[in-house]
């Protein structure tokens, strides 16, 4: 684990970015505090920068996804770049092409960044391994591994809300053993010194290591939530469950859906987090969703801000 | 450090006196980050200005992106009046190649069109490489074509020039 990183170039600068684990905390903090400066552009008549003029940036996505794909698309074009959206699962790789081959080609097609989602845990490091040293990566989120940018824009939004890291309690509430986004989560309130994060979920949908990452595991809302300044509930991923995890959602919905009655034990200035897209009744309860402790619309607004930080630092260290 | 550098507070004093006559109260001033900041509250303060003062950081349209990448510490640009058709003096610290105006004026045409931009600095060192010339200077000083003068403030709000020799930095 030690040396090598395959997110950093000889400089040590962000080359590709693959996941939060491992990535050094002043570069973490350089994303949050440019994104910040990108926040002000958004609010503006003319909502564009020209820094990546000139560069073609791929979405290559082979597993669906409306609410990223569309945030990282907005980003590069509000930094100027050509972006060219891929939905690969419908194209080549039906066809039989291999994914370096894939790259390989949109490569030769003068591509400057991929932004990569895939069902396999890997893929984008796989891509950014066999890129050309001008190219570069970043992972939208790769099976149960890692969804950086997601986790990033996490932070973004705590940081918005909360100020400090130094002095949180964040809670992690629902399906963490199908989520990237909470291992994402975890490493980057680690990685900020954020000194207590808790993982709450019943037995089958939480890793039987998770406590290895330094996280408090509980079984119970009531307990799992007192005094937690940041809530954050993760959906229930129903496509990624094969086999009887749960008896039902409206099971689920009983003891880990977050009702008011539930959100009454954090402290009363919590903010309440969801990633999307929602279940509404099934990890949360639209009075809360639409609550006024909700920042979820919010973190889809600090998202594009996010992920035009991370391209235009990327694109930066040629 | 041997190349006396004037008073950044002696000529500030005289910037600000060469100002007064040609603002109006709804001159728009814009800092540029860092040092233009600092100059920029100071005359807003001593103008009287009624306009709130705005603050720039111009990374996002540098030229020299593509061969030196992001700059470290952006900082955000923060407009808080109606650029279209305001009378905007852009202040900034040393005047030098033009290069940093030229992406603050590309910057400011992102929230309006202006009905006139003018520049302050308080030191202009020459060395233009692009048509860009300040109506406001505290004063014109020539140093060595690598030498970087750098406006400081120290915890009593109080400006200083340094001299960072080519090399030494």
């Amino acid at each position: 684990m030690m040396g090598y990183n395959p997110q950093l170039n000889a400089n040590g600068e962000l080359q590709h970015l693959l996941t939060i684990e491992g990535l050094p905390r002043e570069i973490v903090l350089h994303i949050l505090d440019t994104a910040l400066s990108f926040l002000s552009v958004g609010e503006r008549e003319i909502k564009k920068v020209p820094l990546l003029r000139g560069k073609s940036i791929f979405n290559l996505f082979f597993e669906a996804s409306t609410r990223t794909r569309t945030t990282f698309e907005i980003a590069a074009k509000r930094l100027s770049a050509d972006v060219i959206n891929l939905n690969v699962g419908t194209s080549s790789q039906s066809k039989g092409e291999t994914l370096l081959d894939t790259v390989a080609n949109l490569s030769a097609m003068h591509a400057d960044m991929f932004v990569v989602r895939h069902s396999q845990s890997g893929a984008a490091h796989l891509i950014a391994r066999h890129v050309a040293p001008y190219i570069h990566v970043i992972n939208a989120g790769d099976g149960r591994h890692a969804h950086p940018t997601q986790g990033l824009l996490d932070m973004f939004t705590i940081r918005h809300y909360k100020k400090e890291f130094a002095a949180l309690r964040v809670a992690i509430v629902g399906d963490v053993l199908h989520s990237r986004v909470a291992r994402s989560q975890i490493h980057a309130l680690t990685t900020l010194g954020v000194p207590e994060v808790r993982v709450i979920g019943p037995r089958t949908l939480l890793p039987s290591n998770v406590s290895e990452l330094g996280v408090h595991v509980y079984h119970d809302m009531a307990t799992g939530l007192k005094d937690v300044d940041v809530v954050i509930m993760l959906r229930l991923q129903s496509e990624r469950m094969n086999g009887a995890l749960l008896p039902s959602a409206q099971e689920f919905f009983k003891y880990y859906g977050l009702t008011p009655e539930k959100l009454a034990n954090a402290k009363p200035d919590a903010i309440v987090m969801h990633p999307g897209p929602m279940n509404r009744g099934i990890e949360i309860e639209s009075s809360v969703a639409d609550g006024r402790q909700s920042v979820i619309l919010p973190q889809v607004t600090f998202g594009i801000a996010v992920r035009m930080a991370v391209m235009s630092i990327l694109a930066g260290n040629a | 450090m041997n190349k006396p550098l004037p008073d950044a507070e002696d000529l500030l004093a005289r910037l600000t006196e060469r100002m007064r006559a040609s603002v109006t109260p709804d001159t728009a001033l814009i800092g540029i980050h860092t040092g233009g900041v600092w100059l920029a509250q100071r005359l807003h303060k001593a103008l009287g200005l009624r306009q709130p003062l705005g603050t720039i950081d111009v990374s996002f349209y540098r030229d020299d992106y593509g061969s030196r990448g992001l700059h470290p510490k952006v900082k955000p640009s923060n407009i808080p009046f109606e650029v279209a058709d305001a009378d905007i003096v852009l202040v900034d610290d040393v005047l030098h190649t033009g290069r940093t105006i030229r992406a603050a004026m590309n910057e400011l045409f992102d929230y309006g069109r202006p009905q006139s931009i003018r520049l302050a600095a308080l030191i202009d060192r020459g060395g233009r490489q692009l048509p860009i010339a300040a109506q406001f200077v505290g004063a014109e000083v020539s140093v060595a074509d690598g030498d970087q003068i750098e406006l400081r403030k120290n915890e009593k709000d109080q400006l200083s020039l340094a001299l960072n020799r080519q090399g030494a930095a």
